[in-house]
């Protein structure tokens, strides 16, 4: 098989729940469910039985409103939250033969150093606002074993001019910075170890346009010079518009319309697409 | 008010929990042992750890020397002496080599130690990754995973900021290329003697409630990059200006009068045995 048909990454009716569950809302496909809400048991159903592919050097964007799982998808992906169910596999960790779900801890914590990088929509999460910019990027780089401090240093500060930080602040600590800067920190942290999969967190949510315009613009030049593969979750329909190849729109906690982009915001199917395409400013 | 004190101030029973403590300790080199650290006649934080270690191990044969920061007539050292001679009718020597049981405070002696004998340290603080991780839960998933790149960070925080390595003490070692262990506020110069020691290393936090072991002849690497290798400190070109000794860890001092710098051995039993060995007409 071609290495363009074969997806880098498989998720597998992947689910997410939180709580016990009970048999009212016998593990989130009953009808009594308010959204993705049990109201006997109080089980949130998060993500429910969500699968897709994703294929290398492709972005594919997520759509949907909050509260529809997209963020715990990504935690899930990222391992910041366990899984209920399901499985993903990696093509390039154990030949995509091993559901990364069910590695060791530290094995986890390999594919996340070596496999992922995250940028998450709120940079205190991604960033150790305390320590300098170029700490913060090295950070990465020594969990995936670099040791040596020069080759260090000089990839930090060319992914920071790649993300436009002035290098005379790169030993700065991030939380001197603007918001926008914090993010471009963030994305230069991720990209740090060249990790084959990205993965974006509403990256754009709350900067200033010009700024948002910038991230943007910086993501797509990643994706066209590195050719990384990405997952985009956002609720704003431009930025999916501009960046993704094929989208997902997801709804309480389900997959409701899948497909390429365009098809999608010109011929959207599920009522709640055609709600959210026509509410577009 | 005459209490007439079990031997060695403790019942058995606590002595038996923090041995059973070390042994595991000493079982899992590096790794941080929690124990019931008990209310001491002195102050947490005052080497409570190291003195719980001293009282559990301490046997009537026993010969201990205390020793704080090298010295051993400082104040602290004197009255971790006193209690334990008080409560165990112990000797206590000031020469290294005649001790069986050296209870030490951020120095190990400069006359190397031998396989009879347990270097017992006292240790403030007994997380290395607690600068980088304010949380307990989580720096003790660090440990459990082998996830130490918060260690490298710091230390290349530091060379970012000043340029070399800083840590004045405290420098973070790799135990049996397994966990990484703070050794306690020895100065760089100490780490090296940590590598297969001879002699027993048990690390003591009585406020942080942790007991970690060095067994002997364990592999202990100090931290360090590629291209930033470990250094300990120099003192080249300098030496004592009592006993004349070179190569070992030194202070320095200033005479207030002329404003001279000037040295002096840190370890105080070494320098007054360098010079009671001394011929008398020297």
């Amino acid at each position: 098989m071609d290495d363009f048909d074969r997806p880098i990454l498989s998720v597998n009716h992947l689910s997410k729940q939180f709580g016990p569950g009970c048999i009212h809302c016998s593990s989130g496909q009953s009808d009594s469910l308010i959204k993705n809400y049990c109201p006997t048991c109080g089980t949130v159903y998060a993500c429910r039985d969500i699968s897709f592919d994703l294929y290398p050097g492709e972005v594919f964007g997520i759509v949907g409103e909050s509260g529809s799982g997209k963020s715990t998808l990504m935690q899930c992906l990222y391992f910041d939250q366990e899984v209920t169910e399901g499985e993903a596999l990696i093509a390039s960790y154990k030949n995509g033969e091993a559901n990364i779900f069910e590695e060791s801890s530290q094995q986890k914590r390999y594919i996340r150093n070596h496999q992922l990088g995250k940028v998450y929509q709120n940079p205190i999460l991604g960033l150790r606002m305390g320590f300098s910019s170029i700490g913060n990027i090295a950070e990465k780089l020594i969990a995936a074993g670099g040791r040596n401090v020069g080759a260090m240093e000089a990839r930090g500060r060319e992914l920071l001019e790649h993300v436009n930080i002035p290098i005379r602040r790169m030993k700065e600590p991030p939380k001197n910075f603007s918001g926008g800067m914090q993010q471009r920190v963030q994305i230069a942290k991720a990209l740090s170890n060249n990790p084959p999969i990205l993965l974006l967190d509403e990256v754009t949510t709350g900067l200033d346009l010009s700024v948002q315009a910038n991230v943007l613009d910086l993501i797509k030049k990643l994706q066209r010079e590195l050719n990384i593969s990405m997952i985009i979750v956002s609720h704003d329909l431009g930025v999916i518009r501009m960046l993704a190849d094929r989208t997902m729109v997801m709804l309480d906690g389900k997959v409701i319309e899948y497909g390429l982009t365009d098809q999608i915001l010109e011929d959207p199917q599920h009522r709640y697409t055609q709600q959210l395409v026509h509410s577009l400013l | 008010m005459n209490i007439a004190y079990n031997f060695a101030f403790f019942d058995e029973g606590s002595k038996r929990e923090i041995r059973r403590s070390t042994l595991k300790a000493i079982a899992i080199p590096g790794y941080q042992v929690p124990f019931a650290s008990r209310e001491m006649p002195i102050g947490r934080g005052w080497g409570t750890g190291g003195l719980q270690l001293t009282l559990s191990l301490i046997g009537k044969k026993d010969m201990l020397k205390v020793i704080d920061q090298g010295a051993d007539e400082s104040v602290n050292a004197v009255n971790i002496k006193k209690l334990v001679t008080k409560t165990t009718g112990v000797r206590t020597v000031d020469d290294t080599e005649d001790a069986t049981v050296v209870q030490s405070r951020h120095r190990i002696p400069e006359v190397p130690l031998k396989e009879h004998q347990i270097l017992i340290l006292q240790v403030p603080l007994p997380e290395p990754l607690r600068y980088y991780e304010p949380s307990e839960f989580v720096t003790q998933r660090l440990h459990a995973e082998q996830e130490y790149s918060g260690a490298w960070l710091m230390l290349f925080e530091q060379i970012m900021k000043y340029g070399h390595m800083s840590t004045g003490a405290d420098h973070p070692v790799m135990v049996q290329d397994r966990y990484v262990m703070a050794p306690s506020p020895i100065p760089r110069f100490d780490n090296p003697k940590m590598n297969y020691s001879k002699a027993l290393i048990l690390l003591g936090a009585g406020r942080e409630k942790k007991i970690y072991a060095v067994p002997p002849f364990t592999k202990v690497v100090s931290l360090a990059f590629d291209d930033y290798p470990f250094e300990a400190e120099s003192f080249e070109g300098a030496s004592c200006w009592q006993c004349g000794a070179t190569g070992v860890f030194l202070d320095e001092l200033i005479d207030e009068g002329t404003g001279e710098t000037y040295h002096q051995c840190n370890d105080t039993s070494y320098c007054i045995s360098r010079l009671n060995a001394r011929p008398a007409n020297h």
